[in-house]
């Protein structure tokens, strides 16, 4: 056994005081299993030290809410006695240095966390970013992660059998070093079935089911919290491989393990593995579990104690069965052919005591490794800036239509169907609306209500304002929701961020998560769980701050509203209007970043109560079937939202006139937030709702056959076939991949 | 009509095919475990979508092992119909009930979309109900789905009219745009579109009823 020197300590990323902590904790010097063991529990990952204090702030409550924050994932009840489970998580690191495995294992765990639960997982979603695709120096090692990313979502997730049914890719060079691979997902199940990661009963047995355990993902969780050096590459073998099949055989036998009602608590092995779920459960359950590592199922020989705790091999679950029932449990898994071994059992000391063949290895009280983690009130000033408040003086556009077709062929704008449609986004036969729409829709069979989801951040924005750019992305991901007439109920979110360590990027976290409780309270999308990535750098060089906020909305089951113009000869609507923005606000466009090559100035202005009365409108109308089409205005406004309209199976376009005392760049291309493009051909009644609410909504054109015409004060800004638009917009990624 | 749909531990498109012949068809369903040797008295066998036991091999070459299988052969040799969609299709060419291969995307990638497909052939109780020429849109989910086999063979299926349905644009490079196709016995019929996913508005498409009322009119004459 090695001996703990500082230089241990310091290898397994704990600080002198935390080391301290630790000895004063335990009454001793930890043995060098202990010391792993709270090195993993104590990482930012597993203990979010930096960010809990701020995380309270947010709000997690409301009617629907059954769980939330603390579980593997909130849970939120959808009526007639059923309940869904959802969550986002990040596999940021993982990605980077081995992208296949590091996004499929990241599919693999978040699924876990949602079927932990009793739920079923029905849908994912995957929020990915990464650095330009054809970035002078960067661009070929960010083709084949973007590559391999996407391979990995679509080779753990169809083959589990769970449809990713959307999500969002965005490129900017602060990824470059460091790309964001967020994975959702959603399940569902009976509101009387929720399972809990608790471990209770004094004497039940402690069982092991999954795949067998080896040297892989060894401190996973620490690699996640540290920052990536020239050193990284090294860590390969941190990174796990992923079972697809395994895991659909864990979910089957699990849910029917849990229909016997011979389980009492169930855990997943993820970050931290062993390490974790038995301390959990045990910390959860106010009891002790004590476990002995000679059962464990191994996969390779001679494993020491330390490897076998920490090991973060995949597909792997840990519970607690009723004693006595312990052959009904185990029945279930031999018919799915799964490996299940009883390691331990629950006690009243509320230790975890781990055993190697009866010999003590480690004994700590479960409560100073779940709950006495060290907690950082990290100081912060104001947040990391870069970009000027003001760009050029004077722009003007050569060719506005140019400028549209040059947008729509750019990373953040083209058509993502390259992506989507290496995901099987149908199976299950729910898919009311997959990827390419503002929202996913997922019915729920069982019910006669659908499930509506999206995910939406945006890095510039947040880079800009943190704040605002984080209100903005929830309004947009509520408008989204609304866009397609669902009620949003609840919300996740994965914070993506730098090093905490340094006060200008603590700085953006709080800022960040304030705006993010802020807006979220407003919008009565209460967080019900999520993520914190830190230490999102490579080389000192931080990721723009970049919240990715998931919300899950209600609606009926239904013909899904769509966004594309479905026939010519019917009126155009702007719901909520032209919109503002001023120089500063055009800084932060897709039109300064792609056009002018520059980012400055502030993200565009939120009035959140505007913003709610659009979303309310919106909803009411489409309720009512008053719209043909719907499409919120988000990355290259109006002229790029109008595009999208156009580029359905009918490629019916529009002939739009567009007012304001605004220059033809910001009419066409400003963001100003609160807007959907409507196509109803009963504009009446659109326009009745609209004052309603209060909202304005001009009647901006007419949907006509296969051209798309936008002119203004100043005459025609553009005016093109729609089949030549959709080309540029529909092979741009695929052709940026391969040339 | 008592359809057997057989549940391998990979299988994911097995609830789908019950869900469709139950619920959109009106019919009877019922799984049927991979490790079971018998099929009941099921008029009829789905073998469903999904990686049957993972098929980090071959798609379907350790399921063409499993005891259903055998079941599956002996119904199949009795004239009973059989349905293999998808990887159910890929089993059936493992097994040897089909003739040739199902081999990696032209693309390499997995691909998920609707696709037309053309009824080649209406001379068989998967397709009776519908017309010589008719277009379906059935969704198509699968990495290796390209058709393949010698030159002679597939002379031998066009000869035999044992070719049902041609893509109308090929997505995945299957010789002579082959999407499903028909043994000697005209009983077994492999396809790699899913026509589960078309039964109903929602899903977008109801133009894979066809095939099982289809199926159902056949079984009705039986």
């Amino acid at each position: 056994m090695s001996t703990i020197t500082p230089d241990v300590v310091a290898a397994h990323q704990l600080s002198e005081a935390e080391y301290q902590k630790i000895v004063s904790l335990l009454g001793r010097e930890p043995t060098y299993t202990e010391l792993g063991i709270f090195s993993v529990m104590w990482s930012e990952h597993c203990s979010y030290k930096s960010s809990r204090l701020h995380l309270k702030k947010l709000p997690t409550r409301s009617h629907l809410v059954l769980q939330g924050p603390g579980e593997n994932a909130g849970v939120i009840d959808i009526g007639d006695g059923y309940a869904i489970a959802f969550k986002i998580e990040s596999h940021n690191h993982p990605s980077f240095i081995e992208p296949f495995q590091g996004a499929a294992t990241g599919v693999g765990g978040i699924l876990r966390d949602i079927f932990t639960m009793g739920a079923r997982p029905i849908a994912v979603m995957d929020s990915l970013r990464f650095g330009p695709l054809d970035d002078p120096k960067a661009g070929e090692r960010n083709r084949r992660i973007l590559a391999g990313v996407v391979s990995g979502i679509a080779h753990y997730g169809n083959c589990f059998g769970v449809p990713t049914v959307g999500g969002e890719c965005v490129f900017e060079p602060s990824y470059n070093g460091n790309p964001l691979v967020n994975v959702f997902a959603l399940g569902v199940f009976r509101k009387d079935q929720i399972f809990y990661a608790r471990a209770s009963g004094v004497g039940n047995p402690v069982i092991y089911v999954g795949a067998k355990t080896g040297r892989d993902g060894i401190h996973g969780a620490s690699m996640a919290s540290a920052e990536f050096t020239e050193e990284s590459k090294q860590k390969r073998p941190n990174v796990q491989v992923g079972d697809p099949f395994l895991e659909k055989l864990l979910l089957e036998a699990c849910l029917e393990a849990m229909q016997t009602g011979a389980i009492v608590g169930i855990q997943d092995m993820g970050a931290a593995g062993l390490t974790c779920s038995t301390c959990e459960m045990g910390s959860r359950g106010c009891t002790g579990v004590e476990i002995d590592l000679q059962y464990v199922p191994q996969r390779e020989a001679g494993m020491t104690p330390y490897e076998i705790m920490l090991s973060e091999s995949q597909e792997r679950m840990l519970l607690v069965a009723e004693k006595g029932r312990e052959k009904e449990v185990f029945d279930i898994f031999r018919k799915w052919g799964l490996d299940a071994a009883i390691i331990g059992h629950v006690t009243a000391d509320g230790l975890l005591r781990v055993k190697d063949h009866g010999v003590v290895v480690a004994e700590i009280p479960n409560g100073a490794l779940a709950d006495e983690a060290p907690l950082y009130d990290r100081p912060y000033t104001q947040p990391l800036r870069k970009a000027p408040m003001d760009g050029p003086a004077n722009f003007s556009s050569h060719n506005l239509g140019a400028d549209l077709e040059t947008l729509l062929g750019s990373g953040d704008i083209c058509s993502k169907r390259w992506i989507w449609e290496q995901y099987d986004y149908m199976v299950r036969t729910n898919t009311i609306q997959g990827p390419g729409g503002d929202a996913a829709i997922v019915r729920i069979k069982e019910t006669g209500c659908s499930i509506a989801m999206a995910l939406d951040g945006n890095g510039r924005y947040c880079a800009l304002a943190p704040r605002q750019g984080t209100m903005l992305a929830v309004a947009e991901c509520c408008r989204n929701l609304s866009t397609v007439g669902a009620l949003p109920v609840a919300a996740t979110n994965c914070l993506n961020f730098g090093n905490p360590e340094r006060p200008e990027i603590m700085a953006q976290l709080v800022e960040a998560i304030e705006g993010l409780g802020e807006a979220c309270r407003f919008f009565e999308t209460p967080i019900t769980g999520g993520n914190v990535s830190l230490y999102n750098e490579t080389l000192g060089d931080a990721i723009d701050p970049t919240p990715v906020v998931g919300v899950v909305g209600l609606l009926k089951t239904g013909p899904p509203l769509t966004l594309d113009f479905k026939r010519p000869g019917i009126s155009v609507v702007l719901l909520g209007g032209f919109g503002r923005c001023d120089a500063r606000q055009f800084g932060s466009t897709q039109y300064a970043k792609v056009i002018l090559n520059q980012v400055w100035g502030m993200p565009p202005e939120l009035d959140m109560d505007y913003e709610k009365r659009v979303q309310a409108a919106m909803r009411k109308i489409a309720g009512q079937g008053l719209a043909d089409s719907a499409h919120d205005l988000s990355d290259g406004g109006l002229a790029v939202a109008a595009a999208e309209c156009c580029f359905g199976p009918a490629e019916v376009g529009a002939r739009l006139h567009v007012t304001g005392d605004l220059a033809p760049e910001f009419l066409l291309f400003h963001e100003g937030p609160s807007r959907i493009l409507i196509s109803t051909s009963c504009p009446e009644q659109v326009l009745r709702i609209a004052q309603e609410y209060s909202v304005e909504a001009p009647v901006i054109g007419t949907t006509v056959e296969g051209q798309l015409q936008v002119s203004g004060p100043q005459g025609v800004f553009l005016d093109f076939p729609v089949q030549r638009l959709r080309l540029v917009w529909d092979r741009a990624l695929e052709r940026a991949l391969k040339g | 009509m008592r359809f057997a749909v057989i549940v391998f531990p990979g299988s994911n498109c097995d609830h789908d095919a019950w869900y469709a012949i139950s619920r959109n068809l009106g019919q009877t369903a019922e799984f049927v475990w991979h490790d079971s040797s018998s099929l009941g008295n099921a008029d009829a066998v789905i073998l469903p979508g999904g990686f049957s036991y993972g098929d980090y091999l071959r798609c379907g070459a350790i399921a063409k092992f499993s005891p259903v299988m055998k079941a599956v052969r002996r119904f199949a040799a009795e004239g009973g119909l059989v349905l293999g969609i998808c990887n159910g299709f890929q089993i059936l060419v493992e097994t040897g009930l089909l003739p040739g291969a199902l081999i990696r995307n032209r693309g390499l990638e997995f691909i998920c979309r609707p696709v037309d497909l053309i009824t080649v052939t209406t001379n068989s109780p998967f397709t009776s109900q519908s017309e010589p020429g008719k277009i379906l849109s059935l969704p198509i989910a699968h990495g290796e789905g390209c058709y393949y086999a010698d030159e002679h063979t597939l002379d031998e299926l066009e000869a035999e009219d044992r070719v049902v349905f041609r893509y109308v644009n090929n997505p995945n490079g299957s010789l002579r745009d082959i999407a499903g196709i028909l043994n000697r016995e005209r009983n077994v019929m492999g396809l790699m579109p899913h026509p589960e996913r078309a039964t109903e508005p929602l899903m977008g498409s109801t133009d894979g009823l066809i095939i099982f009322e289809s199926m159902v009119t056949a079984l009705a004459v039986k």
